[in-house]
């Protein structure tokens, strides 16, 4: 126990923590839209998250050819290659995000399968992205070209505002603001929260449920793989079997806020970055998952549905 | 083609087991039993002889990963399949289970004969403590709660002192023999039958409380917690009896594991463990005895067979989860139809 380090390192730990719950919050944005509309854990999206760190990395490395000795890049070229892998990994993890919807879940759901089917296909999915990725890239682990300069707007207090730090709290935050326009907005958007109301009355009011599920799936798989681009630039590393902590904790930080929900998503993805943060900077980083856990227990004990879960929260028949 | 989709097995053989009188049904129990005992003597006989698994020792793979998962298995269907909550953190009593033989054999000489009971009631304690909170919660809470329990055991194991952190516990002594039957390095074949003798004493125990009234208030609490509740059925208590009984079996199939490994680490109790024994429960048909037992010994053993597939092994096995769940959703030996319908509603 080292409870000197908040005192001393307060500023900084809390920046930190913003950073990687804001990138824990998109990740949870797979789970939690999906949720709000089947009622099933979406288990595939760690894998998701995983191949877009690959397809961040392959765009830099194969295509655009850098290599890890490559100095960083600037100007209109750094731009140009930002946006690419960004883009890159947001579409290859909504392609994944989607196909895992159309093998795994359609045919159960077609058939009226049973909840936890679901979730074996859903894990059998999950297996196979895995082991492919770790066949291909023969289990080692990579590390990504460092191309972003990390350079610091300015220190406050011992809080470093390095740009890729900033990366991972701006990035998110419009992600947020756009995606909550957009399902408050937009019919498609309107059309899914119906869903995740009703599915019965949706249907009777002429909504496509498959298209609105197949939807859900790809908006969580975007933001997934948005997350996968700001690991990457922060973190600079990956392997095969990075997407199961990163799914773990986003599933984890979605329950904390209260599962089904964007604020939910949002503020338990915060909370989720700031706890372990001070709980690694306090009794060390071996316990900050069992610290997590218990906090999870203890909110969860006080209200059952999450920081900002709905009232009537019952499995749904 | 339907037809044959449609088909039930475990119905058809329920009408078959219901025609026969108690001597013939005497006479086929111990029949299969026999059989199943012959298992290790397989690869030895002619026409079984494709059973063999061709790098791992097969008679070691009857014992772990077959008859383990079977043991698991049943006992997690206890939870998961007869009173429908749903547990990710199955592995933690397993893992409590190891680490009480672990520790009480090196550090204080004990036997596992002498272990087994007190093995059992640490899982027991361990299932209350965890199930007293998580219990209040339903469907998905419930499974975060219990699978963040399964890794909070592991980081437990890897960080106190005394469990020897990543690197696990050596040294742990095998069995004593009883009754002049050896369970030492060479006595594989007296481990599966040790194996087997505890998966029929649980499959028996699991038949006396389906028609008990713990089955009953178990199968209420299934179909709907809130009329079970309300008809007077006690549902905390017959959730928790449920989750410590499951976690007893895990408690008890982690000693055996244990002794007979004579290792163990953190490594061997993630949470694909949990999620693995979960799949043998819902492939093999949630919530019937056999089916539970019949998925446990395919996904235990598959694995192992097709080891010479060295990295792609994994990923048919993934593969086979998924076009078997698209087949078959309701497992190989679904549970009777009439609560097949009651099922899609709760689980």
């Amino acid at each position: 126990m080292n409870f000197s380090v908040i005192q001393s390192q307060f500023p900084s730990l809390l920046l930190q923590g913003l950073a990687l719950g804001l990138i824990y919050a998109l990740v949870s944005l797979g789970y939690t839209m999906v949720y709000g509309v089947l009622r099933l854990i979406n288990f595939a999206n760690s894998e998701v998250f995983m191949i877009g760190t690959f397809a961040t990395l392959y765009l830099q490395t194969n295509i655009m050819g850098y290599t890890n000795m490559s100095q960083p890049i600037h100007g209109a070229k750094l731009w140009f290659t930002m946006i690419a892998s960004l883009l890159a990994s947001m579409i290859v993890a909504a392609i994944i995000a989607v196909l895992v919807e159309v093998v795994a879940y359609r045919r159960l759901r077609a058939k009226g399968a049973n909840r936890l089917a679901s979730l074996i296909s859903a894990i059998g999915v999950s297996i196979v992205l895995l082991e492919g990725m770790s066949i291909i890239t023969g289990a080692q682990p990579r590390s990504a070209p460092r191309l972003l300069e990390k350079w610091s707007f300015g220190e406050i207090a011992g809080a470093n505002f390095r740009i890729d730090t900033m990366m991972a709290i701006v990035i998110p935050i419009i992600i947020f603001v756009f995606l909550n326009r957009f399902v408050t907005k937009t019919r498609l958007g309107k059309s899914i929260r119906a869903v995740s109301m009703s599915e019965e009355n949706s249907k009777l009011m002429g909504i496509n449920i498959n298209r609105v599920i197949t939807y859900t799936f790809l908006i969580g798989g975007l933001t997934t793989g948005a997350a996968a681009f700001l690991f990457m630039t922060v973190y600079e590393n990956t392997v095969f079997f990075i997407g199961f902590n990163m799914g773990i904790a986003a599933f984890t930080a979605a329950v904390l806020g209260g599962i089904g929900n964007l604020r939910g998503a949002f503020y338990g993805g915060i909370a989720l970055g700031l706890m372990e943060q001070f709980a690694s900077a306090v009794i060390g980083s071996a316990w900050k998952a069992v610290t997590v856990f218990v906090v999870l227990v203890v909110v969860l004990l006080f209200k059952p549905n999450g920081l900002f879960g709905e009232a009537v929260q019952q499995t749904r028949t | 083609m339907s037809k044959l989709m449609n088909f039930n097995l475990r119905d058809a053989g329920a009408g078959i087991w219901a025609g026969w009188n108690r001597p013939t049904r005497t006479v086929f129990v111990v029949a299969f039993v026999v059989l199943v005992g012959l298992l290790p003597f397989a690869p030895s006989w002619g026409p079984t002889s494709f059973l063999n698994t061709p790098i791992a020792s097969y008679i070691d793979v009857l014992v772990f990963p077959v008859g383990m998962f079977v043991l698991m298995a049943l006992g997690l269907n206890i939870v998961v399949g007869k009173s429908g909550l749903l547990d990710l953190g199955y592995v933690a009593f397993f893992a409590i289970g190891a680490y009480s033989q672990a520790l009480l054999s090196t550090l204080l000489g004990w036997n596992t004969w002498e272990i087994l009971p007190v093995g059992i009631a640490l899982a027991m304690v361990s299932g209350v403590i965890l199930g007293l909170p998580a219990l209040r919660l339903r469907g998905d809470y419930l499974a975060i709660i219990t699978l963040g329990f399964g890794e909070i055991v592991r980081i437990l194991a890897i960080n106190i002192r005394g469990t020897g952190g990543p690197n696990g516990i050596p040294g742990i002594p095998n069995p004593p023999s009883v009754l002049g039957i050896k369970f030492g390095l060479m006595d594989s074949n007296n481990f599966f039958w040790l194996v087997l003798f505890m998966i029929i004493l649980v499959v028996w125990m699991i038949r006396r409380f389906t028609v008990r009234r713990p089955g009953r208030a178990w199968e209420a609490i299934r179909q709907d917690e809130d009329v079970a509740e309300l008809m007077g059925v006690k549902t905390l208590v017959y959730k928790l009896w449920s989750f410590v009984i499951g976690a007893a079996v895990g408690g008890a199939a982690g000693v055996i594991y244990a002794s007979k490994v004579m290792v163990i680490s953190p490594d061997m109790f993630k949470f694909e463990l949990s999620i693995l024994i979960l799949a043998c429960v819902v492939f093999g048909g949630i919530g019937n005895i056999w089916g539970v037992i019949l998925g446990a010994s395919i996904l235990a053993y598959i694995p192992e067979r097709i080891r010479f597939l060295t990295d792609a092994r994994q990923l048919v096995f993934g593969l086979v989860l998924i076009i078997m769940m698209n087949l078959r959703p309701d497992g190989l030996l679904p549970r009777k139809k009439r609560e097949k319908i009651e099922a899609k509603r709760t689980i």
